[in-house]
């Protein structure tokens, strides 16, 4: 049976599958459906949901569209997610790729280094760096990743121990090819997929961490983000919960699918390699 | 008589396996002269892989001297060795093993002609296509998968690779041990043809006394790491002195039709 069709078997794999995708298409849609500053003011405040069409869920306490704002949260969230999870499966698979592949001295000191990261916990880590360098998208990005990619380094160099003692890197060093030319070319890709298979983990965990420097206001000021609403709307919690319980939600269904997919991705892709 | 083209002697690798150490090459010497079959042949085991990995500089020896071409084939390092890298190649056991599991036929044999500058990037599909051709494959055959083609297919996509860079010298490991026995006779034909054709010396290692004498002119019989005895392969098949090289003879199919267990012995 193809992956594909294993994949829609699993309804855990199908339910975080649909979720993502409706995610991904309210972060697509954000500017078609709320165009302009998701910020401004756009009704009286705190207007509870479902009391006005033209806006369904609300307002919050400055009568912002909460509708609109959860929309262009959920851009800011995946982009984050995604980014900082990329950068860090690039930087780990690099650095786990030259460390294994190098062995020796080399070896030694980015493993140390490696361990270094990961004794310190990555949200105080990511905390640390924004209030350093300051809050902006990209350093929100950088901060998260910089916790995250020692698991794939890790991951990343176990395999590439295995298989650098293979025939077929011994046949490209006959062949006269250039070491970083083996290292990046031959073993690399052939030790991605179990750090492909962090991903969900990653970028769920990067999603969260995002949250909650937004929510600590260390989040990019200019953007809208489910964190800093959660965090706006405890001022008002007695009163008006719902500020706080909708991005909250949205932000446990997000993670979720997205470990949920990316299980599913994870396990039908490895039935598939076991069997082959 | 012309200086020979590899020069081994007092080879020597030894592993720690435990607590103690063992040789698994222990002074080894012998010499290939241009053009030659010389054959390794020992039982499993007896060091034919190590000698054929420090020779190719896969692994580096304990003690022991290779000269190759007539320079110290030991001391190259770096883009030097790379570069002489061209005249000595290898062929592995098992061809699925010894290519990258995500490339194509073309790359394969693409890699060589560019890393050695040999083609310009516009020649190398003619270079690809005359190569595949030389080891008596269709040009076609470029654009598929290592993991698509046969057996026998790979190990002649392996033979290309190795004369893509026009070498002098080719260690062979075991390279149709693999091959079900009428695609091991024409590996062997292809191997024979392209010697007299292009002068290529071989380090044939087999277990199999049988494809030895097919191919070899002399031989080495080994035994844990050390050399049992040598020389011509007729005279040393024909009535081998050493006890292994009489162990490897009784074992050998095509040269005892009459022992009911060859067929046994063949299968280990
Ligand atoms: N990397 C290694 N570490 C420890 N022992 C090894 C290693 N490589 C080979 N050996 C040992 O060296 C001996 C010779 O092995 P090998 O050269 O592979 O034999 P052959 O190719 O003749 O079967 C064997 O005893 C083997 O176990
Ligand atoms: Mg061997």
């Amino acid at each position: 049976m193809n992956p594909l069709r294993r994949f829609f078997r699993t309804p855990e794999a199908v339910a975080g599958a649909i979720i993502l995708a409706a995610l991904c298409a309210m972060a697509l849609a954000a500017p078609l459906f709320f165009p302009g500053d998701p910020q401004a003011i756009a009704g009286p405040a705190l207007l509870p949901p479902f009391q006005d069409w033209s806006l369904p869920l609300g307002t919050d306490r400055l009568g912002r569209d909460v509708l609109a704002e959860l929309f262009h949260g959920a851009r800011t969230s995946l982009a984050v997610g995604l980014a900082a999870a990329a950068t860090a499966l690039a930087v780990g698979a690099i650095v786990g790729t030259v460390a294994g592949f190098a062995g020796g001295g080399v070896d030694e000191v980015l493993m140390r280094i490696t361990d270094a990261f990961q004794t310190v916990p990555s949200f105080l880590l990511a905390l640390a760096f924004v209030s350093v360098v300051g809050p902006s998208l990209g350093v929100v990005v950088a901060a998260i990743a910089l916790g995250a990619w020692t698991g794939p380094a890790r991951v990343a160099r176990a395999e590439v121990l295995s298989i650098r003692e293979r025939d077929f890197v011994a046949g490209a060093r006959v062949i006269g090819m250039h070491p970083l030319e083996i290292a990046f070319r031959e073993v690399l890709p052939n030790a991605l997929p179990p750090v492909l298979a962090l991903s969900s983990v990653i970028v769920a965990a990067a999603i969260l961490t995002e949250a909650a420097l937004s929510f600590l206001g260390l989040g990019d000021p200019n953007r809208v983000t489910w964190g800093g609403m959660i965090a706006e709307g405890r001022a008002v919690l007695r009163t008006a919960p719902f500020l706080s319980i909708i991005p909250g939600v949205a932000l446990v269904l997000t993670v979720l699918g997205v470990y949920l997919a990316g299980e599913g991705v994870v396990e039908t892709t490895a039935v598939r390699r076991s069997l082959s | 008589m012309s200086s020979p083209l590899l020069a081994v002697s007092g080879l020597t690798k030894r592993y720690r396996r435990g607590g103690k150490t063992i040789a698994a090459v222990d002074d080894v010497s012998f010499d290939i002269e241009p053009g030659e079959t010389l054959a390794l042949a020992g039982p499993s085991g007896s060091g034919k892989s190590t000698i054929a990995r420090l020779l190719l500089r896969l692994i580096e020896p304990d003690a022991g001297r290779v000269e190759f071409e007539g320079g110290d084939f030991l001391s190259l390092n770096g883009a030097a060795l790379r570069a002489q890298r061209a005249r000595l190649q290898m062929v592995f056991q098992d061809p699925l093993a010894a290519f990258n599991p995500r490339a194509s036929v073309a790359r394969v044999l693409d890699d060589p002609l560019r890393i050695h500058g040999i083609a310009s990037r516009k020649e190398r599909p003619r270079r690809i296509a005359a190569l595949l051709e030389r080891v008596g494959l269709s040009a076609d055959l470029a654009g598929r998968a290592i993991h698509e083609i046969s057996g026998g297919q790979r190990q002649r996509v392996a033979i290309a690779r190795a004369i893509a860079t026009k070498p002098s010298l080719i260690v062979l490991d075991e390279a149709v041990s693999a091959l079900d026995v009428s695609v091991r006779r024409q590996i062997l034909q292809l191997l024979l043809d392209l010697q007299r054709e292009e002068r290529i010396a071989y380090l044939f290692i087999s277990h199999d006394l049988g494809v030895i004498s097919a191919i070899a002119h002399r031989v080495v019989i080994l035994d844990a790491g050390r050399t049992a005895e040598s020389g011509d392969a007729r005279a040393v098949i024909d009535a081998p002195q050493s006890a292994i090289g009489k162990a490897l003879v009784a074992a050998a199919p095509k040269l005892n039709r009459t022992s009911k267990d060859s067929d046994a012995a063949d299968r280990q």
